[in-house]
């Protein structure tokens, strides 16, 4: 089963590469731009019976090597082909 | 004194450790494979600099996955010492062992240059005994994640337990100098019983010979001595 993994700075971590990226896009112009932050994106296929299943192991991977909870969040998407 | 040095793949200050521990006790420390699960028994273990796993993921996280931190974990859960410098105290992290993380230097510069450390007077460790209190040291930081970030309530926990050792602090060649942006200047940390110690700056990059200072070595000869 694809699985795609979204890990996210929790809200009040400091960004520095988010804050640099924003003053870059407020110099190209787009002063509109606010609160940039950036995260990653994972995505592995995991053999499993269904998606709760499944979903249950990439929440245990995150815990235990893939998200740092101290400072991030992570969500689970998980595209069930059935 | 018997030291194990970790190494993992892109470590690069294990040998520079081995050198300036060498130095101190006369005696060689062993170099541990991170595969290596089994380990014999030593006084300190010393998890070095460098970038293990080419900072993949984070920088510490799959080192502190392997083999031979889980045999380390066990020596520290038995009060056996430990000390991780930049990477190591990245990997320390990693495995839960010491509070907090490291994020992206707040200037999100790599930075490589001496500071100047003040050894937090109310410390209760062991390895640091034969420092004087306030005792400043200046020794060289080389960095691109070294800004320590912890939850508030893991920060109050480490000023009450007096679990920082060290601070940033002006120096006449620098001025006022926090180089990362890390919360309240800290540039090392104790576990609650005070023998696991993590510190950004490089001890073995400071041990006369050419180098600018000769502090690394003073500290490192007071951890060794405090070991013992």
């Amino acid at each position: 089963m694809e699985v795609k993994i979204n890990i996210s700075l929790k809200q009040g971590v400091l960004d520095p590469q988010g804050r640099a990226v924003e003053s870059a896009l407020i110099s190209l112009g787009y002063s509109e731009a606010n609160n940039v932050r950036i995260g990653k994106q994972i995505t592995l296929e995991i053999e499993a019976e269904d998606a709760s299943r499944a979903q249950q192991r990439a929440a245990r991977m995150c815990e235990t090597l893939l998200a740092n909870t101290v400072i991030e969040d992570y969500s689970i998407e998980v595209a069930d082909p059935t | 004194m018997r030291v194990a040095i970790l190494v993992f793949p892109g470590s690069n200050c294990d040998r520079d450790m081995m050198v300036a521990v060498e130095k101190i006790t006369g005696r060689r420390p062993a170099l541990v494979w991170h595969k290596d699960s089994q380990m014999d028994p030593v006084d300190l273990i010393i998890l070095p600099g460098g970038f293990s796993f080419g900072d993949y993921l984070r920088c510490g996280a799959l080192a502190a996955r392997t083999p031979v931190v889980e045999a380390m974990l066990d020596h520290a859960s038995r009060g056996g010492a430990v000390l991780g410098v930049c990477n190591g105290f990245q990997i320390l992290l990693e495995t839960g062992l010491l509070p907090g993380t490291l994020i992206r230097n707040e200037r999100l510069k790599f930075v490589c240059r001496s500071v100047n450390l003040q050894l937090q007077p109310d410390h209760g460790s062991p390895l640091l005994s034969t420092l004087d209190p306030g005792h400043s040291l200046t020794i060289p930081i080389a960095h691109n994640e070294g800004n320590y970030f912890a939850q508030e309530d893991d920060l109050e926990m480490l000023k009450q337990n007096g679990q920082i050792a060290f601070k940033y602090t002006a120096s006449p060649a620098f001025g006022p100098d926090n180089p990362n942006g890390a919360t309240d200047d800290i540039a090392g940390i104790l576990s609650s019983n005070g023998r696991v110690l993590g510190m950004m700056p490089h001890p073995e990059r400071a041990i006369g010979n050419g180098h600018p200072s000769s502090d690394g070595k003073l500290l490192l000869r007071a951890i060794l001595q405090g070991v013992a």
